[in-house]
């Protein structure tokens, strides 16, 4: 057992470091360190523009997709040079927001699925932060249930016409391009009859309603398709073999582990360190001390647990559902957390924005929260995804598995 | 970076894993449970025969000079099976002390009998209620001789060797303690078993009358050398509460498959999944705090302070954790006598407060952060 960085990796980490120190766009680094779980924005600049400018600006000198193949732009490196990467990138990481589908979801699938020539062509703008991809899964009807989904996709000639609706969709209204899960026979069971494509985002047809959510920003969106014509060239995999395709990209959601999961832990410590509470640092209080205490195993534990995944990861180990445990630990306790911090303001907690404590950092953080402990899984999901995939329990039991999917039932109380 | 154990220690931990398998199942556990034994002697000489006992203790002084690595991995094994031996107390606590403080002679004269299992050992710190403090040290040292009352000493009742903090000054600070050995011939030592949540690992209270004590390190670094002794024990039973939590998770999950009701195995209504894996989450945060614990003791890293806490307050929450709610799991049958699950239970709740209790240990954590982030 070894915590150091070897010779080659100390290697890495300072050649890392210095082109970072000659090239990060610094002038937004006290922004994007300031801001934690919230929303990554800048007050004088457009954050799309400056987070593909770094993109580029990594990708053209190979710092890009670390791990991607560098035929696809990547670099080629192993899992530890990702997390070193990580380590020193910092705050700047925070700006590879908008790509994290693109690179650690639709890139993927499209290099275990595209053809050759479509994989040189799609992938080095994902990569370089030109283009941007979203990946349309979730829908009214199947959020958690993914299987569940009725956008329809028809064969008409060498096209497929696409009607429906996705909804949830992460960054849509600035992405170029999505992967797209699409029902192709209803007369199947739910998960038999799925077929997985990519499509251009400024296809006719495809329509973008931004959503706004609890905590007044619009990061998602619905996505209607009204005859949106795919030719069957950008189909991904076989027809109805949508769901093994998007297994795979669910299973990438999983590579894309890293050593700096957020908790909102750091920020509370550094609250509770100059926060003033009955003529004291409120850390010297006994009941902070003991709350800050199991924050901090759970923060620790869930970086040791990531690099544990890192170093089985390096041995050529598959990541596998254990993963599931950063989400579900750090989705409830950001949550946590931000009460806490907003409950040691007193009645001043109840302020946002500009007016209040830190610039408003935890009252974001609450009303972003929720939405962690749903996205990419809920808190139930991931625990039944450990219990059954992990832990070996039964699976659910499911009335729908074995009925065509338009015979299953569509409606509650009717 | 490698952040596992090697195929080596892994091996190890099948090793020791089937030889408590064999020689400790839960009836052997019971034998000391119920009274009978103090502690399951045959199983301690075996675990001299192992080689478990001087597994970190250097070559010179008899051990097997393997380290702290292999010494977390046969922990983890002995929570796990739920030993009933003193083992914490002689290995982690007095034969740390030894190498840490002690001098050649007396480093010569214990650590190969704690190797081969020939001696017993602990550490009298605690005083009645309280945590680890000098204040709280009464028990004085004098021309060397040692007059007080020391409890609860895990183990004190059958040590052969006993390790005593004693207050040397009285200048109310940390230098007022002194760290003492006590040998099986010095007169006035007198112990009397206490009973306690967890009779398979005992508890004394030894009252010291004009007992004759040679120091043990300098004088005045007693508290210094216990901080010490405690982190370093401190991770090493968290890999025994990582042991136990994973078998109390085991448990769990072998009666959700089995145990059928409303005719279907409990395991698959979610709220006893959700349980499950919550458990789960539990014993796999603290594996790994305890990870990053065993390698800063291993290499003496500097972060060992911190890492240690760490360890402490995680593997405490989990095991404490996992063994509850395994016998929720198996509803009434896990509160009866007769299932093991509140031998996990008596186990997960003692290791919680022996070196210190929770509350002890999430001050310390803050306090070495504090500092970290001051530095």
């Amino acid at each position: 057992m070894n915590f150091d960085d070897t010779p080659q990796e100390a290697a890495f980490r300072a050649e890392a470091r210095s082109w970072i120190a000659a090239n990060a766009p610094k002038q937004y680094e006290d922004e994007l360190r300031a801001t934690s779980l919230g929303r990554v924005g800048l007050k004088n600049a457009d954050i799309l523009e400056v987070a593909k400018a770094w993109q580029k600006k990594k990708a053209d000198a190979g710092w890009a997709c670390l791990h991607w193949p560098k035929e696809y732009g990547g670099r080629g490196s192993s899992p530890i040079e990702r997390v070193i990467w990580q380590q020193e990138e910092g705050p700047y990481g925070k700006l590879s927001g908008m790509f994290i589908i693109g690179h650690g979801m639709c890139g993927p699938t499209m290099m275990a699925y595209a053809s050759e020539a479509h994989k040189r062509q799609y992938l080095p703008p994902l990569a370089s932060g030109e283009k941007v991809w979203c990946q349309l899964f979730s829908e009214p009807a199947g959020g958690s249930d993914v299987a569940g989904l009725r956008t329809r996709a028809e064969k008409r000639g060498d096209d497929w016409v696409i009607n429906g609706q996705k909804i949830w969709t992460s960054g849509a209204h600035y992405s170029d391009y999505g992967i797209l899960l699409t029902r192709t026979d209803p007369t199947v069971p739910k998960h038999k009859g799925l077929t997985m494509f990519f499509l251009d985002m400024k296809s006719p047809g495809v329509e973008v309603r931004p959503i706004k959510q609890a905590s007044g920003h619009s990061d998602f969106n619905e996505v209607y398709f009204t005859d949106v014509v795919i030719p069957d060239s950008q189909r991904l995999g076989a027809v109805n073999d949508g769901w093994n395709v998007a297994l795979t990209t669910l299973m990438n959601e999983r590579m894309s582990i890293g050593a700096g999961v957020a908790t909102g832990f750091p920020e509370l410590f550094d609250f509770c360190s100059n926060l003033m509470l009955d003529d004291r640092p409120a850390i010297e209080d006994r009941n902070v001390r003991s709350k800050l205490a199991s924050w901090a195993v759970k923060a620790s534990g869930l970086k040791y647990t990531s690099i544990r995944a890192i170093s089985a990861l390096s041995k050529g180990e598959r990541p596998g559902p254990e993963n599931s445990i950063g989400k579900l630990v750090a989705g409830p306790m950001i949550q946590d957390v931000a009460t806490y911090a907003l409950d040691l303001q007193g009645a001043a907690g109840v302020l946002s924005g500009p007016e209040a404590e830190l610039a408003g950092k935890f009252q974001a953080m609450l009303l972003r929260a929720p939405g962690t402990r749903v996205e990419g899984g809920t808190d139930e999901i991931m625990r039944n995804i450990i219990a059954e995939r992990v832990l070996g329990l039964p699976g659910d039991i499911r009335v729908d598995k074995d009925l065509p999917f338009n015979q299953v039932p569509t409606k509650g109380r009717s | 970076m490698n952040f596992d154990f090697s195929d080596d220690q892994k091996q190890l931990r099948d090793q020791a894993r089937k030889f408590l398998a064999e020689k400790c199942p839960p009836k052997a556990v019971r034998v000391v449970l119920d009274g009978k034994e103090p502690y399951d002697r045959a199983l301690w000489k075996g675990f001299a025969e192992m080689g478990f006992l001087g597994v970190a203790i250097p070559e010179e002084y008899g051990g097997a000079g393997a380290g702290h690595l292999e010494l977390c991995v046969i922990a983890e094994e002995v929570g796990r099976a739920l030993a009933p031996v003193p083992f914490s107390s002689t290995v982690y606590l007095a034969a740390e002390a030894l190498m840490l403080a002690g001098s050649d002679a007396q480093k010569q004269a214990w650590l190969p009998k704690i190797a081969n299992g020939e001696a017993i050992g602990t550490l009298a710190l605690f005083e009645g209620t309280g945590n680890p403090s000098p204040k709280a040290i009464k028990c004085e040292a004098a021309n060397g001789v040692l007059n007080g009352t020391k409890k609860p000493v895990a183990d004190g009742a059958i040590a052969d060797l006993i390790i005593v903090a004693a207050r040397t000054g009285s200048t109310g600070r940390d230098g007022d303690i002194s760290l003492f050995l006590v040998g099986p011939k010095a007169g006035g030592v007198e112990a009397k078993a206490l009973t306690n949540l967890d009779p398979t690992r005992g508890q004394a209270e030894l009252t010291f009358k004009n007992c004759k004590a040679e120091p043990l390190g300098a004088a005045g670094e007693g508290w210094s050398i216990i901080t010490q002794v405690l982190d370093r024990a401190a991770v090493l039973t968290a890999f025994e509460q990582v042991g136990g939590s994973d078998r109390a998770l085991e448990m769990g999950r072998d009666y959700a498959l089995d145990r059928i009701a409303f005719g279907r195995p409990i395991g698959s209504f979610q709220a006893v999944k959700h349980m499950l894996a919550d458990m789960y989450v539990s014993a796999t945060l603290a594996r790994s705090n305890s990870y990053y614990g065993a390698w800063a003791l291993s290499t003496n890293a500097p972060e060992l302070p911190e890492a240690a806490a760490s360890a402490r307050i995680s593997a405490t929450q989990a095991f404490q954790h996992c063994a509850k709610n395994n016998i929720q799991v198996h509803g009434g049958m896990g509160f009866t006598w007769e299932f093991d699950c509140h031998m996990y239970y008596r186990r997960a709740n003692a290791l919680a407060l022996g070196l210190g209790s929770l509350s002890y240990w999430e001050d310390q954590l803050i306090d070495r952060m504090r500092k970290r982030n001051a530095a």
